[in-house]
């Protein structure tokens, strides 16, 4: 068997592809919340609490009513979406006038709220998701084996990230979006209904993070605390790619999966805090992240 | 039979920036394809006007007919699609968007518009610096781009916030001219500027403006006999 640097091939595939997966998460994930941002102009720190309800979805949904994963990945966007908007519609778009902090705060006790309630139900021990019959298994690539759901979670990661993608920056909706999130005043009094484009964005942004949810659920436990586990990372790799930019949250994501899951390999006492050491020196090197534009 | 010819009619209009009062019970009317002129001081309320026309600043109270339809209590993208059509202070022009982006970006309020290929013929330069970025366009050709892309949403009033503001002679003749040439295609104007020589002859009629209330309204015909006005108001 062939070492690098005296780790055998199969064990640093196999971590480049868990480190890809998480990396998937935190894109999706980032992109969600970097484009709720350009928009609402709030730091929405309910991102990690959306993103364990789509796990939940996913969950109760194949448990209490017999709906399969497939169908899951369709609707629980859609239900956590439609959360998203009655928070918006309810809640977020008092504070739009007012300083971030206030924006930051509210998602902040909403997502508390949110894992309350599921921990009271659930409890904190996490409920096992099985992986859908047609992605079980693995592949042999001759050079290591690549489990198929794995594959699966970055295929359909890019998938979500390519759609966002094309959306905002090649179709007139998008086209709305820039302008609105660019000069919503004047945006609005050219004709362009922003206040839907904004409760749409945040009903989006919460689809995203319920589709990430239940790509999770078989590939991790779903447990009430799994958005909190994930979220602080998120924010770090939005701060290291720079707020507002849709490529920057997509390649820094990846990325720093990519990073995370090697330095296991290599130097595992590092693993969990390599993130936030690269947070550190971005910040001091390039203040406004590493795609983001100084203003 | 002067109600035909209304295109806005605003009534006691009162507007506020959060605490700030200021405008103070505004009057006056814009028939259909008038050019009307809104004179004034430095933070008369004029530039305000405009914005409470759209809904753009806090709480505004009074009237607002626009084509017959009462537009106080609406959000600004409703009274855009009575066929208002808004050419900002600040030009407004997206930096994120290429010249001929920011032309296609605003969306069809009213049948009608002009078609990219008249407002190229009207703006050659647009034409020529159609790929720009929005923002890399000279001062001049960012006025034009503002001006341009509210003609080919079909809007028919046009608010046209001091276009001529900062520019070079030569380019604010230009403006005039396409003033003109509007005025001749039907669109009815509401210019609000400072530079009176560039207004005065564009104008139909003309308001002055002063501490948030109309306090004159001159005709074309009366520019000559009520020039002390002018003076007495504007120092011109």
């Amino acid at each position: 068997m062939t070492d690098i640097f005296g780790v055998p091939v199969p064990a640093l595939m196999g971590q480049l592809m868990l480190g890809l997966v998480n990396g998937s998460f935190y894109a999706i994930l980032s992109l969600g919340l970097a484009v709720i941002f350009g928009m609402l102009n709030i730091i929405n720190f309910a991102h990690g609490a959306l993103f364990m309800m789509g796990a939940f979805v996913a969950w109760m949904g194949l448990n209490y009513l017999g709906i399969g994963y497939w169908w899951s990945l369709l609707l629980a966007p859609v239900v956590v979406g439609l959360f998203g908007i009655v928070i918006e519609r309810g809640l977020l778009r008092w504070l739009y006038q007012l300083d971030h902090l206030y924006g930051l705060l509210l998602t902040f006790g909403l997502a508390l709220i949110i894992e309350g309630l599921f921990r009271y139900r659930f409890g904190v021990s996490g409920q096992p998701y099985a992986i859908p019959e047609q992605l079980g298994g693995a592949l042999n690539l001759g050079f290591m084996f690549l489990p198929v759901y794995r594959g699966w979670v970055i295929a359909a990661s890019l998938a979500a990230c390519f759609f966002t993608w094309f959306m905002i920056e090649k179709t007139r909706l998008g086209a709305y979006l820039r302008a609105a999130t660019e000069n919503p005043k004047l945006t609005q009094a050219f004709g362009i209904n922003v206040p839907l484009m904004v409760m749409l964005t945040y009903g989006f942004g919460a689809a995203l993070a319920a589709f990430a949810g239940v790509l999770a659920a078989p590939a991790l436990q779903v447990s009430p605390l799994m958005g909190s586990n994930v979220i602080i990372v998120v924010f770090a790799v939005v701060v290291i790619g720079g707020m507002g930019s849709i490529l920057g949250a997509i390649v820094t994501g990846l990325g720093l999966g990519v990073v995370e899951g090697l330095s296991k390999v290599f130097y595992p006492e590092v693993s969990s805090t390599v993130v936030f050491i690269i947070m550190a020196i971005v910040l001091l090197f390039r203040p406004a992240g590493l795609f983001g534009k100084e203003k | 039979m002067a109600r035909a010819t209304e295109f806005m009619r605003v009534t006691d209009l009162h507007a506020f920036y959060g605490e700030s009062h200021i405008l103070h019970g505004l009057d006056f009317v814009v028939n259909k394809g008038e050019c009307i002129t809104l004179l004034g001081r430095n933070g008369a309320g004029r530039s305000t006007t405009l914005r409470a026309i759209l809904g753009l600043t806090g709480r505004r109270t009074g009237s607002i007919m626009i084509n017959g339809r009462e537009a106080i209590a609406l959000a600004p993208h409703r009274i855009a699609r009575l066929g208002v059509g808004f050419c900002p202070e600040e030009r407004g022009i997206y930096s994120s968007l290429s010249c001929e982006e920011n032309l296609l970006l605003l969306p069809q309020l009213g049948s009608g518009g002009m078609s990219l290929d008249e407002i190229y013929e009207m703006f050659p330069n647009l034409y020529e610096r159609r790929h720009s970025q929005g923002t890399r366009l000279s001062g001049g050709e960012q006025q034009m781009l503002a001006m341009a892309r509210i003609l080919r949403t079909g809007a028919r009033l046009l608010l046209l916030d001091e276009i001529s503001e900062g520019l070079a002679p030569v380019i604010v003749q230009r403006l005039g001219q396409i003033i003109r040439q509007l005025k001749e295609k039907g669109f009815t104007i509401l210019l609000v500027e400072q530079n009176f020589r560039f207004a005065a002859p564009l104008a139909d009629r003309m308001y002055i403006v002063e501490h948030g209330q109309i306090v004159s309204e001159i005709h074309q015909h009366e520019l000559q006999e009520k020039h002390y006005l002018l003076q007495e108001y504007l120092g011109v």
